[in-house]
């Protein structure tokens, strides 16, 4: 029994669960024993990177910024980052989300192989993160687990994999010239958006790539995103903390009150001692001006989402490269689906307008939120952040350009800007539900994924959730078998 | 000065860059190079020092106008292999 004990403890244990991935893959691919032990020492030390990271942000900015915000202005403020939601959330979905997403890659051969979808999804990250998003869903709103929790969470994971490059497909292969590549980012569903917008302009009879015009290159410098997320983060920090200052945050607890008092004295506000320590100087010797405290917290989310990253690109570093050399092997003639950047050097205009054009989308969706919220409905309030709109802003540009020119890639990531805020904020409620309030999903697919099975998962539940995720799944290689095939090639 | 440490890198080094590290790999087996580091991360890390050698996209040429022309790839096409196994081969003096 001691044994059996020990191999559940293993394989309970999220971090080791990846590294036995990794070693399988590695193997598989007959690596000499010191690239195995190498490479699974790395995923493994990768994970525990991410949860370090994970903890860092929550309690040195993430935390404060909300309970700020909503003393601030009464309304929920929410940042979207996938980084920060995902090792969140790998804190109790990390064994699950590492199952579903080994099982989900396996799928994923399956369904390139035997659907017409013929892509192998080479996106690490972003698969890891949506194996994430659907066993919070599946696991904590839709009550599945075990194995029934795997294989439906599988199919779902498999399914976007293929589907999502689909539907980018149509217009990112005018962006590379080739049917060859495709896109494999889960904000798939703002480029096809971008690509649609973009082609109202096609018949224009000015129409001008935006590789055309001179275009000054000065904003490169927002490409380092530990310097994109510190600039916006610090400005989001202090207009919040202003208004809260000026609203009397820090008469709330007189100099000198213990912790004990000061908990009690803060609390009816929504405000913790735990959080909010440092800027109200609770049992502390220094004192910190607000302002200071603003920028340094701003800054400390920057370097949250850096250790983030660096843990995550341990952690798939090795699973990447395996995936794709048992997909090569498996299924002749798969089209590789990749992260977005690789659209860029196609466009490089087009990725600074579309970042800049997207940001302001998001600005003016974030007023008409504010509107809505004060008029009819609460909403959270979705703040533009400046990574998904750099990253999937740029990509929209980037197809809107393809389809439109100029015209099209303002227009397309303009819409894009809209679509990554309302849908966020249209799914804040599956995830507030699960106690994940701070932040939130930030890219289209992530979105449009969580509110249709958030929603499904409160009507329908266990073997039934079970039954329509499998069907879902094997949807496109039946359509293949039994639907004729066109005489061309062209899907 | 020989070139041990190969650097790819992309704006959050986890996509992008790992993919051109995969082809880096394989460039350098094709070429027989043997013994050379090919890490990828984000264009944050990019210092000198860091690595011998960096490589990135003609959409990020502008961001390190600071590294060395010696010490640099940017590749016009990001997942033209032969465009990367060419400049390799130039950089490395084959």
């Amino acid at each position: 029994m001691a044994a059996l004990d020990f191999i559940v403890n293993i394989l309970s244990t999220p971090a080791i669960l990846v590294g036995l991935l990794a070693l399988l893959g590695l193997c598989l691919q007959r690596k000499p024993v010191e690239d195995v032990v190498k490479g699974t020492i790395k995923t493994i030390v990768g994970f525990l990177v991410l949860s370090a990271g994970a903890s860092f942000l929550q309690t040195g900015s993430l935390l404060a910024f909300g309970e700020l915000f909503n003393f601030a202005f009464n309304m929920q403020g929410v940042v979207p980052n996938n980084e920060a939601v995902v090792a969140d959330a790998l804190q109790n979905f990390g064994t699950s989300s590492a199952i579903i997403m080994a099982l989900g890659m396996m799928l994923n051969i399956i369904l390139a192989r035997f659907s017409r979808m013929p892509y192998i999804f080479l996106t690490g990250h972003h698969t890891l993160y949506m194996a994430c998003m659907i066993a919070v869903i599946l696991g904590g709103a839709g009550h599945l687990d075990g194995w029934m929790l795997y294989i439906a969470g599988g199919c779902l994971l498999a399914l976007i994999m293929v589907l999502s490059p689909a539907y980018c497909q149509i217009t990112f292969r005018k962006v590379t010239g080739t049917d060859g590549v495709a896109l494999g980012h889960f904000g798939g569903l703002g480029y096809w958006l971008a690509g649609i917008v973009g082609k109202l302009f096609a018949k224009d009879p000015n129409k001008k790539s935006t590789e055309e015009i001179n275009f000054p290159k000065r904003f490169i410098f927002l490409r380092d995103t530990t310097v994109s997320i510190s600039l916006t983060m610090m400005v989001f920090f202090l207009i919040v903390v202003g208004v809260a200052v000026a609203k009397g945050l820090l008469g709330i607890v007189p100099a000198g009150t213990d912790a004990e008092a000061a908990a009690q004295l803060l609390a009816p506000h929504g405000l913790t001692v735990g959080n909010l320590g440092g800027l109200l100087n609770i049992g502390t010797e220094t004192t910190t001006n607000w302002i200071v405290w603003a920028l340094t917290s701003g800054m400390s989310f920057a370097g949250g989402v850096y250790i983030i990253l660096s843990g995550v690109r341990l952690t798939i570093g090795e699973i990447v490269p395996a995936f794709k050399g048992i997909a090569d092997k498996l299924v002749p003639g798969a089209k590789p689906a990749l992260d977005c950047p690789v659209a860029f050097t196609y466009a490089p205009n087009a990725v600074i307008i579309g970042f800049l054009v997207s940001f302001l989308g998001g600005i003016v969706g974030l007023l008409i939120l504010a509107g809505i919220d004060a008029s009819l409905v609460p909403v959270a309030l979705i703040l533009p952040g400046v990574v998904p709109h750099f990253f999937c802003g740029a990509t929209a540009g980037v197809f809107g350009n393809a389809e439109g020119g100029i015209k099209g890639c303002i227009a397309g990531s303009f819409a894009h800007g809209l679509l990554i805020t309302f849908l966020p904020a249209i799914c804040m409620p599956v995830f507030s539900a699960l106690g994940y309030v701070g932040t939130t999903f930030s890219d289209a697919d992530f979105s449009w994924m969580g509110i249709l099975f958030g929603n499904t998962v409160n009507f329908i539940q266990g073997g039934a959730l079970l039954l329509i995720c499998v069907i879902v799944y094997l949807a496109p290689i039946v359509y293949n078998l039994v639907a004729p095939k066109k005489a061309d090639a062209t899907e | 000065m020989a070139i041990q440490k190969i650097m790819c890198a992309c704006g959050s080094g986890l996509g992008s860059s790992l993919i051109v590290r995969m082809n880096t790999e394989e460039a350098l087996k094709e070429l027989g190079v043997e013994g050379i580091e090919v890490l990828h991360s984000t264009i944050s890390d990019i210092a000198p020092g860091v690595a011998d050698l960096f490589v990135v996209g003609g959409d990020l040429g502008d961001f390190i106008d600071g590294v060395d022309e010696s010490q640099k790839i940017i590749l016009t096409n990001l997942l033209d292999k032969e465009e990367l196994k060419g400049k390799l081969k130039d950089h490395l003096g084959l």
